[in-house]
């Protein structure tokens, strides 16, 4: 029975062969086609950030203008301010992350009993579970003038007035790393984690034979080998420092205009423009500029890291 | 050992005791407010230790509003609809790619990674879903951009087949006269459930606390909202619940309603269900990150 079918292959041998893949590409389309639509079509569509929007008429048909879009977005101090945000936040918001991240790992590895690391883990990955629109809600409960529990309680207590968050931007650089820490910080650290615990237990008996301490364990077995998950993990954020987390800098500050200062990126600009001020020209212009810089980084972060350590690089 | 090992444990604990705090009081403090007498909250904000509680935020929502449970029924449908779909059309990518020997696999491979280096951005897309393929104010709206399915999903799925399924197996299948679609479903799928649990977790959170779409393409059809579009449109507007629900007679509901309370009662809601079923996968969540670090 087996060798009839065997022979029976043989026989057919080269259209067999050829069909036999058929039912693959098959698969293939809707997974393609959903890429094409999502994906590659908008790439395409960048093409508007050169054309002045008429909605009757379609990308395609809207009439050309060069470059007047860019020339009107880079003649405001928006521009400015929108790349400075986006670049400083995520600045602050990766080493502070990178170094929180590792430290609790590195501290919830050396927690004794199953029991309790397990329970710690859980609870800190809770506010990844959150959607930001919830975060805001908690936020809120926390900030809001009239009955936030920090005007009310906290800063009643300690008999100074209330102040009105959501109108003093100077606080907000500092409430929002802290918003960003507190939603990110627990993700990051079961990657650091799960990285720490795939060491090699036999350095570390070796270590505790020698009568290493503590803390020289950690710097000379731990840190060391995490150099490879911090470098891929900060290669991929410093490759989308042109991007921003839009429900935090949006949704968080409620989206509040006396906050733009220090509430507006790329992302909450585009959305701005786009749909509540119906200014298409500078919002296609910002997303083109963003969809540009960010690609160039994205290859050229990947390139250094390459040249660097061949094997931490993501391509 | 060498240094004061119970001193180190003891503030290690203090701690990670102090962080997981940080990490759950938000939630109790919402929890709590929700459950305070509204005019309590009026004088006093919200806080920990209220003066007296209610349940009338949570009884105001879940009387003759339909709009709250509609809300709920449309995050449910978007959620297990997107995600199986999704997850399907993963597989359906992924599984092709993970055998030897098919002409075209690097072209397509690349195909499907740079749309992780580059993409067209919001602007475009915005155009081409909402002026292209008319999805604005359905509820394609909620399932189809972004969210549907992702390269790095792909990835995962890709890596994990090439890993796990054993060319042998599925030749074994194939020489058995079993067609591919056969192999796939019958022998690939049962031995990746690992890996579609855990992706399916992830897409499926993700529809679960997507608010953006509903923000861009349900601009009239407020009935279309899931519950976080409810949420964010609450927060945005204060008189959302007196206009949305009271209807004719909303200036005289206005002024009785619950309004500081019933929001944060209405984010209860909206975070119970993923509460609920967190600590049962949490164990894959966890697994799932973890994997997702290692690059392909």
């Amino acid at each position: 029975m087996k060798e009839k079918m065997i022979s029976g292959k043989l026989k057919k041998g080269k259209v067999w062969k050829s069909k036999r893949f058929w039912p693959f590409y098959l698969m293939m389309v809707p997974g393609l086609l959903y890429l094409i639509i999502n994906n590659y079509l908008p790439m395409f569509g960048l093409i508007v950030a050169f054309k002045k929007v008429d909605y009757r008429l379609g990308i395609l048909k809207s009439p050309w203008v060069g470059l007047g879009n860019f020339e009107y977005l880079f003649k405001t101090s928006d521009a400015w301010i929108i790349t400075r945000n986006t670049i400083c936040y995520n600045l602050v918001f990766i080493v502070t992350g990178t170094v929180f991240s590792v430290a609790v790992a590195i501290l919830l590895n050396e927690i004794r009993g199953k029991w309790k690391k397990k329970t710690y883990q859980t609870l800190i990955l809770i506010p990844y579970l959150i959607s930001t629109v919830v975060i805001s809600y908690l936020v809120y409960a926390f900030l809001s003038a009239e009955s936030g529990f920090v005007n009310n309680t906290v800063l009643r207590v300690l008999g100074l007035p209330g102040v009105s968050w959501y109108s003093e931007k100077k606080y907000w650089p500092v409430i929002l790393v802290l918003v960003n820490l507190w939603k990110s910080f627990g993700y990051n650290c079961i990657i650091y984690y799960a990285a720490i615990i795939s060491i090699d237990g036999t350095l570390f008996e070796a270590a505790v034979v020698d009568g290493a301490s503590r803390w020289r364990r950690i710097r000379d077995i731990v840190l060391p080998s995490l150099k490879g998950t911090i470098i891929t993990l900060t290669l991929m954020s410093v490759g989308r420092i042109f991007y921003s987390d839009f429900g935090l800098f949006f949704q968080v500050p409620m989206n509040s205009g006396p906050l733009f200062d220090v509430t507006n990126t790329i992302d909450t600009y585009v959305y701005r423009g786009l749909l509540q001020l119906n200014d298409i020209g500078r919002a296609s212009a910002a997303g083109f500029y963003q969809s540009l810089i960010g690609f160039v980084i994205v290859l050229s972060a990947n390139a250094i890291v390459r040249k660097v350590e061949k094997e931490n690089a993501l391509f | 050992m060498v240094d004061n090992s119970k001193g180190f444990h003891i503030v290690n604990n203090v701690i990670m005791v102090l962080l997981s705090a940080c990490c759950v009081l938000p939630f109790v403090l919402l929890l709590i407010s929700s459950l305070t007498e509204e005019s309590v909250l009026i004088r006093n904000g919200y806080s920990f230790f209220p003066e007296s509680f209610s349940l009338d935020a949570y009884r105001y929502i879940f009387s003759g509003t339909s709009k709250i449970i509609k809300g709920y029924g449309i995050t449910i449908f978007i959620s297990l609809v997107g995600t199986v779909t999704g997850i399907l059309m993963t597989l359906l990518l992924a599984y092709p790619l993970s055998r030897k020997g098919l002409p075209g696999k690097n072209v397509i491979s690349f195909f499907i990674f740079f749309t992780m280096l580059f993409n067209g951005g919001l602007v475009p897309s915005y155009m081409i879903w909402s002026n292209v393929f008319h999805i604005r104010d359905t509820i394609w709206a909620l399932l189809f951009p972004n969210l549907l399915m992702n390269a790095f999903n792909i990835f995962m799925m890709r890596n994990y087949l090439n890993a796990n399924i054993p060319e042998e197996i599925i030749e074994a299948a194939r020489i058995d006269g079993a067609g591919e679609w056969h192999i796939l479903f019958r022998v690939v799928f049962p031995m990746s459930v690992p890996m579609i649990a855990t992706l399916s977790l992830m897409v499926g959170l993700g529809y679960w606390n997507d608010w953006q779409n509903g923000l861009y393409y349900i601009i009239g059809r407020t009935d279309l909202y899931s519950i976080q579009n409810i949420l964010n449109r609450m927060l945005q507007d204060a008189q959302f619940l007196a206009s949305g629900q009271a209807g004719s007679n909303a200036s005289s509901m206005a002024a009785s309603l619950p309004s500081v309370g019933i929001k944060m009662a209405i984010a209860v809601v909206g975070i119970l269900p993923v509460l609920a079923i967190y600590p049962l996968i949490q164990k894959y969540l966890v697994k799932g990150i973890a994997i997702g670090a290692v690059k392909g």
